[in-house]
């Protein structure tokens, strides 16, 4: 249960599939216009309830209560050799040294 | 009775909402033909250059340093013939309060939308440019809001994109995140009519003289560092502003430098398909909006875009998205300077050209970009692999976009190519001709020639075909 004033995202639908722009790709015609943003909780709400938000510019905005407290996850990714290599590489190249 | 809210609706409404949310009536610069004043409407932002540097200055913006990039340039010189591999230096912009160099086109449409009362400023953008105005609007107390299209219909967002959201709210914005498509732009339209907020566009005149700052600071530090003019200037080319900010600030400040355009060849991806939004791993900087904007500017979200890169390019290169990695990593493991991959993208070009240069010339790389989780080589290349695209060692002529990323193996095999700068002038004035029910004027002609940095002669043939 998320509580009012909670810093939520929602989401939303702003074109269906089908009412896409007529320049869109078909791929992209075949799936809707997405929206997530972020705010304060107007009212108790279980994930999954349409509610209503106050962004952090005074807009109220509504949606699908997807997340509270959301957060970031975004990483430096996993190790990749290829540009270890091609970097240790280049400095036995310019500098010397064993391989 | 409630406007109608309605896609077709809102979109009829475009020319309204813009003139009220740029404060610019474009009319005024009309020829009623194909022409129209491109220095009437940069001078009607009533800021010189001069102002610029010093509106630039209130944000802490600018003045950052030109560095020699020694150890690139040593090992250029290695794979070079005798004789040749031009220094390179390079303006490190990561320096600016927000971490790239959009912070100055920010910065002077910030100030302006603070002196002319506006609540709050809005930008529609994936890059850097939503951290740049979030930054100037915090020092200036507006509200901001940065629309970004970022996810795919799987909700998959780029790395990339996702860091740049999250640095957006650090600095105070409110960060709305859309999947694939242009309409963007309507909700774009909705929310600057709904909030009555400065449109912070990428390419109105008050974004594009603030870039001129940069080129002018390349010009005096050359003059200062080497005791001359750079020969060539490597532009990261997108939407065509940074190209043509800082070849309007090398101009002004008498420089006769060559401007080389560069972009992240993504040949065969489609910008606005959903299968392919994640199968790429840059989301600037490249090829899917280096080449329409560049051969058609209008296209923006401006009537009449100020940045117009095909009046200043004397080249345009592209490179692979494995060359950009690599040059990253050389960035960071020979010259101890660890930044962002895509503004690396004039590096990797740099490189390359500095080849066919003699050790005596310059060259110069105009900017760097942050780098942080998401926007990192590693982070890039994971996604890339969890998208299904190969990533290996080997020839970057072998990259296919969509489908491989290859990260040279010998720094040798990094090469620019050269894209046809010929017919993408003769596709602006085709393309320009075809927007009118009548032959061009002799004005137009005359104006096309300065769109395309070729002569009337050029215009006339083009025309024929």
């Amino acid at each position: 249960m998320a509580k009012k004033g909670d810093w939520v995202r929602i989401h939303s639908v702003v074109l269906p599939a089908g009412e896409r722009a007529a320049a869109v790709p078909e791929d992209t015609q075949r799936v809707p216009l997405e929206l997530w943003t972020k705010g304060y909780l107007r009212q108790d709400a279980n994930l999954g309830d349409e509610v209503r938000v106050v962004t952090r510019t005074g807009r109220t905005e509504h949606g699908t209560l997807v997340d509270d407290a959301p957060h970031y996850e975004h990483s430096f990714g996993d190790f990749a050799p290829e540009l270890q290599r091609a970097g240790d590489d280049a400095f036995r190249l310019l500098f010397g040294g064993e391989d | 009775m409630p406007k109608d809210n309605g896609y077709e609706a809102v979109m009829a409404r475009k020319g309204d909402i813009v003139r009220s949310a740029v404060g610019v009536d474009y009319a005024q610069f009309e020829s009623g033909s194909i022409a129209f004043d491109y220095e009437a409407m940069m001078r009607s932002t009533g800021y010189s250059l001069k102002d610029a540097i010093e509106i630039q200055r209130g944000y802490a913006v600018g003045s950052t340093p030109l560095i020699e990039l020694k150890n690139i340039t040593a090992l250029v010189r290695k794979i070079a013939k005798d004789g040749y591999g031009a220094r390179i230096f390079i303006k490190d912009e990561a320096a600016n309060p927000s971490g790239s160099f959009k912070v100055r086109r920010a910065a002077t449409s910030i100030f302006h939308a603070k002196r002319t009362g506006y609540p709050g400023a809005l930008a529609a953008t994936s890059g850097n440019y939503g951290a740049a105005v979030a930054s100037c609007c915090a020092k200036s107390g507006l509200k901001c809001i940065v629309v970004q299209e970022c996810y795919d219909s799987r909700g998959i967002g780029q790395p990339e994109i996702i860091e740049k959201a999250r640095k957006c709210e650090s600095l105070g914005a409110e960060v709305v995140q859309l999947s694939v498509g242009p309409e963007l732009f309507y909700t774009v339209l909705r929310m600057l009519e709904d909030t009555g907020y400065f449109n912070a566009s990428l390419y109105s005149a008050f974004g594009v003289i603030g870039i001129e700052t940069l080129g002018w600071e390349v010009a005096h530090q050359c003059w200062e560092q080497i005791g001359k003019d750079p020969d060539v200037v490597v532009c990261t080319n997108a939407g065509g502003g940074n190209l043509t900010g800082t070849a309007r600030g090398l101009l002004k400040a008498g420089s006769q430098a060559q401007v080389v355009a560069a972009s992240v060849n993504l040949k065969g991806l489609h910008m606005a398909s959903d299968t392919q939004f994640n199968k790429k791993s840059f989301t600037t900087g490249h090829t899917g909006f280096g080449m329409p904007f560049s051969t058609w500017p209008d296209r923006s979200d401006v009537p009449r875009s100020a940045a117009r890169p095909l009046r200043y390019m004397d080249r345009y290169v592209t490179v692979g998205q494995g060359e950009v990695f690599y040059t990253t990593e050389l960035l960071a493991r020979l010259e101890g300077i660890e930044r962002g991959p895509a503004g690396n993208t004039s590096l990797a070009a740099a490189i390359s050209l500095a080849q066919e240069l003699p050790e005596s010339a310059t060259v110069v790389v105009q900017e760097t970009e942050y780098t942080g989780a998401g926007k990192h080589g590693c982070a890039q290349l994971s996604f890339a692999r969890q998208n299904g695209i190969a990533v290996f060692l080997g020839d970057p002529k072998d990259e296919v976009p969509g489908e491989s990323i290859v990260i040279p193996a010998h720094p040798g095999l990094l090469r620019a190519k050269d894209a046809d700068l010929g017919h993408m002038r003769r596709s602006l004035i085709r393309h320009a001709a075809s927007t009118v029910g009548h032959a061009p004027t002799d004005g137009d002609i005359t104006f096309l020639a300065a769109e395309t940095k070729t002569n009337e002669a050029f215009v006339k043939e083009a025309l024929k075909a």
